[in-house]
């Protein structure tokens, strides 16, 4: 059974149908792309798949660990619970607390310990936060974040808030992870050094990853199967040669004429 | 039959100076997302100038409603240029907490320099205190004078936002602030604008009040701006008719709870129709829904 | 340990100030102005400063525990049911926070704020129209049984409980929402929970607030808690700098100080708090402290500088 089925997902915004009776299935251990021209509706895909919008139509189920989830109709924080994580296309970090606070705040679903404990500290809370913090540097280790830890998120240099991003939806420790744009305004080489990340983490945590991306050098590299949407419609999917050479994708991409040039 | 006569009539007096009020918190809003918390007290200004115009200088209504609303045109310029500019990228919390702060002064400058007790308009006279009557329903001068002063300053207004250059610009402003600036349009100009016609409504407001209500005070702008920004709500905020529309049916019900219902909870019901707007549909009677970009 | 010993210390030597009466009756009602205006201002700052929220009607709030303590006390006129009069308070107002906090907290910001003013005049109506609370004349007589000792403890108590709780996990969640709800709700924290959480607390403290004032100023009249009263808190959370604990501390003393030497010219301190607001708004919106805390390092630091037998850098 797989990770992850979506089936006939649709969404219509008044008169405007952003995403139409698309189909996707994702398999454990996966890292499959999500590529489309600008305003293809890859965003609205991930909107929908984390509960940021509510599909108007088709199913999504999550297979985890046995168990079947519909996520339809989940609120965006129950979503996370049950295993999928995301970052955003315009970074969303938390801008004025530090990098440490991001990660920890990540973990706070899986913390135990009640009101009660929080407003006279008793030992659950200090146990807890003793493992919260721990947990939040190793995190932050992977990617090489650590030495910051204490520093404002807005004050990272543009690739490290990338990479905290990363550490963030990590630290909810999901069974799928969403990204969005993860390379958006890197160059070659961190780009290079992004990929052998993403490789890394899919082994390391034992991930299924779904990733929108528009530099072709990272999709092409890394991602077994490749979704290509357009106009809110999926148009085609396969491995990275297949799609390469899928004339449908050409003419999407650069138009007709030259496809047929 | 005749009371509900009646009490529509005495609705559509109080609506009048509603929507008068709801509109410049409406443009205001529409163009910068503001809720100009100091416009109440700007209607306030108004019924004041209004006042010192046919007490200490005499003058007859005409003249005192066109200096007041001169008066508070410039009013809102000033405190445009020199309290909301500044923050024009701040959040919208500071903004907010700014337009209170603005308040406070007008409210408790005024009271420091005339004091708080309330004073009383002169009455009008000649036929302007006069009154129809249809049966036992009464309809008085000042009110038609405040229907008719309503309704020409509205259909100014209309022409003005329809039919001029700067009304479209304030149209492009408020619907893309970056892409009416991208079209050549100086919205600061726009901006100034838009509150300077606001405020001249509001001033306006406040002398047919004085005229209608006879009694003035510095705190006078506090229920009515309130109510006027639930009339705006109510409408749709951020759109003129919608503003129209709002201060009548506040201006309405309002009547009809003092009148059928209990006076005291009238301000409750106002607050509590608020609320409910904004749980159910808060774009307004004639609002659009819209959402955020992720 | 060294933080204890601190408040210890300014317990003790404000009460002996009180009990040999160089602060005399006059001070003491500032000294209570200044620990309630403190509770009300750090529950403040916690729904709007930390979680973002942003709150005009605190005052209701304090208004319910007010009238709930003092309609208790007034009829169990005992240490108890002083105690009875300010936990039902305090319960009453939470609860009320809850009920507020539900409905309203999709709305963004200014609607937010808008509605909880609503809220605010609404429950003021309601109490100029009840007849236990004797409505617009007010309930006088009130048993007096707040004396230092009972600020201190409450006033101390409230800023331990929430300073806590800011620092714990549910603390750090209340914060996501105000610095990106979006992704605050992405990374698995249930925003609505958290925004009703910050609510319910700050109403909780309100309401003591407002069982203390009620029974050390033994008089109560709606007028009291409206808007004005709301706004008052809210410059000191503003001045104090949203996001700061002791800033809100500061400046709560810093205003009670200036209140009471404009005491003679009401207007004046109006103009003066609107000005502030103003000013602060453009030219220091983060207030005195910002989001930092004062930290005891500083005094530490300052230690350094004398000379010690143990001869210290």
């Amino acid at each position: 059974m797989a990770l992850l089925s979506i089936k006939k997902l649709t969404k219509t915004f008044g008169g405007l149908t952003a995403v139409s009776n698309v189909n996707m299935e994702l398999e454990q251990g996966e890292l499959v792309g999500l590529i489309g021209p600008n305003g293809a509706g890859k965003t609205t895909v991930f909107n929908l798949l984390t509960g940021v919008y509510v599909p108007t139509g088709g199913s999504i189920i999550l297979n985890v660990d046995g168990r079947q989830k519909s996520l339809y109709g989940l609120k965006p924080y129950a979503i996370c619970k049950a295993g999928i994580a995301r970052t955003f296309q315009n970074i969303r970090l938390f801008k004025d607390l530090t990098v440490f606070d991001n990660v920890r705040i990540a973990m706070h679903q899986n913390v135990k310990y009640g009101l009660l404990s929080s407003f006279l500290h008793l030992s659950s809370y200090r146990k807890e936060e003793g493992k919260l913090k721990e947990e939040s540097l190793e995190f932050l280790q992977i990617m090489k974040l650590d030495g910051k830890k204490d520093e404002l998120a807005r004050n990272l240099p543009y690739g490290e808030q990338r990479h905290l991003e990363i550490a963030r939806a990590l630290a909810t420790k999901p069974a799928l992870l969403l990204l969005d744009e993860p390379a958006a305004g890197m160059n070659p080489a961190e780009t290079a050094q992004l990929t052998e990340l993403i490789e890394w983490i899919r082994k390391q945590f034992r991930l299924t990853i779904l990733l929108i991306e528009h530099d072709m050098s990272l999709v092409m590299k890394i991602c077994e199967r490749i979704y290509v949407l357009d106009y809110g419609m999926l148009i085609a999917d396969g491995t990275p040669d297949e799609i390469k050479s899928n004339k449908r994708v050409i003419e999407a991409y650069l138009g007709e004429d030259v496809s047929n040039a | 039959m005749e009371q509900l006569l009646q009490q529509v009539i005495n609705g559509i007096s109080l609506g009048s100076i509603y929507a008068l009020i709801a509109l410049g918190y409406t443009m205001v809003y529409g163009i910068i997302k503001l809720i100009n918390f100091a416009h109440g007290d700007i209607y306030m200004i108004g019924a004041y100038i209004g006042y010192f115009c046919m007490t200490t200088l005499k003058l007859d209504f005409v003249s005192s409603l066109l200096i007041a609303m001169v008066v508070c045109t410039l009013l809102g310029f000033a405190i445009e240029k020199i309290a909301y500019k500044p923050l024009r990228n701040a959040t919208r919390i500071a903004v907010l907490i700014t337009a209170i702060g603005v308040s406070l002064f007008l409210e408790y400058g005024t009271m420091f320099f005339v004091k708080a007790s309330v004073r009383t308009y002169p009455a009008l006279t000649g036929f302007l205190s006069g009154k129809l009557q249809f049966g036992s329903v009464i309809i008085t001068m000042q009110q038609i004078l405040i229907l008719a002063v309503t309704i020409l300053l509205m259909v100014t207004l209309q022409f003005i936002v329809k039919r001029t250059r700067i009304g479209r610009a304030m149209r492009a402003a408020s619907l893309d602030n970056d892409a009416a600036q991208l079209m050549g349009i100086n919205v600061d100009t726009t901006i100034s604008f838009t509150f300077a016609l606001g405020s001249a409504l509001a001033g306006a407001a406040g002398v047919l009040v004085g005229v209608y209500y006879n009694s003035i005070n510095p705190l006078m702008g506090v229920m009515p701006g309130l109510k006027a920004f639930v009339a705006a709500v109510l409408g749709g905020i951020g759109l003129i008719p919608g503003a129209v529309i709002g201060g009548y049916l506040i201006g309405i019900i309002e009547v009809f709870v003092s009148g059928y219902g209990n006076s005291m909870y009238r301000d409750a019901v106002v607050f509590a129709i608020l609320i409910l707007i904004l749980i159910v549909k808060p774009t307004g009677i004639l609002g659009k829904r819209s959402r955020e970009k992720v | 340990m060294k933080k204890l010993i601190g408040i210890v210390l300014t317990f003790v030597i404000i009460q002996l100030l009180i009990s040999t009466n160089i602060i005399n009756s006059y001070l003491q009602a500032t000294l209570a102005t200044i620990c309630i205006n403190i509770i009300l201002a750090v529950s403040l700052n916690l729904i709007t400063g930390f979680t973002g929220q942003f709150s005009l009607g605190h005052a209701g709030f304090m208004s319910i525990g007010a009238y709930t303590c003092a309609i208790i006390v007034m009829r169990i006129p005992t240490v108890p049911g002083f105690l009875l009069g300010l936990l039902a308070g305090a319960v009453m107002a939470a609860l009320v926070g809850i009920l507020v906090g539900l409905p309203t907290l999709r709305l963004r910001g200014d609607y937010l704020a808008i509605a909880t003013l609503g809220m605010a005049e609404i429950i003021k109506v309601i109490f100029t129209n009840l007849e236990i609370t004797n409505g617009a004349a007010g309930l006088s007589g009130i048993p007096r049984f707040v004396n230092w000792a009972w600020l201190f403890v409450f006033t101390v108590g409230t800023i331990w409980l929430i300073t806590n709780f800011l620092k714990s996990s549910h603390g750090r969640a209340c914060i996501s929402i105000r610095e990106d709800e979006i992704a605050a709700e992405a990374m698995g924290i249930n925003t609505t929970k958290y925004k009703v959480t910050a609510f319910t607390i700050g109403a909780f403290c309100a309401g003591i607030a407002g069982a203390l004032y009620a029974s050390y100023f033994y008089f109560l009249k709606p007028g009291t808690f409206g808007f004005l009263k709301s706004i008052d808190v809210l410059v000191i959370v503003v001045l104090g700098g949203m996001g700061s604990i002791s800033g809100s501390i500061l400046a709560a003393i810093l205003l009670a100080l200036i209140s009471t030497l404009l005491q003679a010219f009401p207007e004046l301190r109006m103009v003066i708090y609107s000005l502030l607001l103003i000013v602060i708004m453009i030219f220091r919106p983060q207030g005195l402290m910002g989001s930092r805390e004062i930290s005891l390092s500083v005094f530490s630091k300052l230690r350094g500088l004398l000379p010690s037998k143990k001869g210290r850098e």
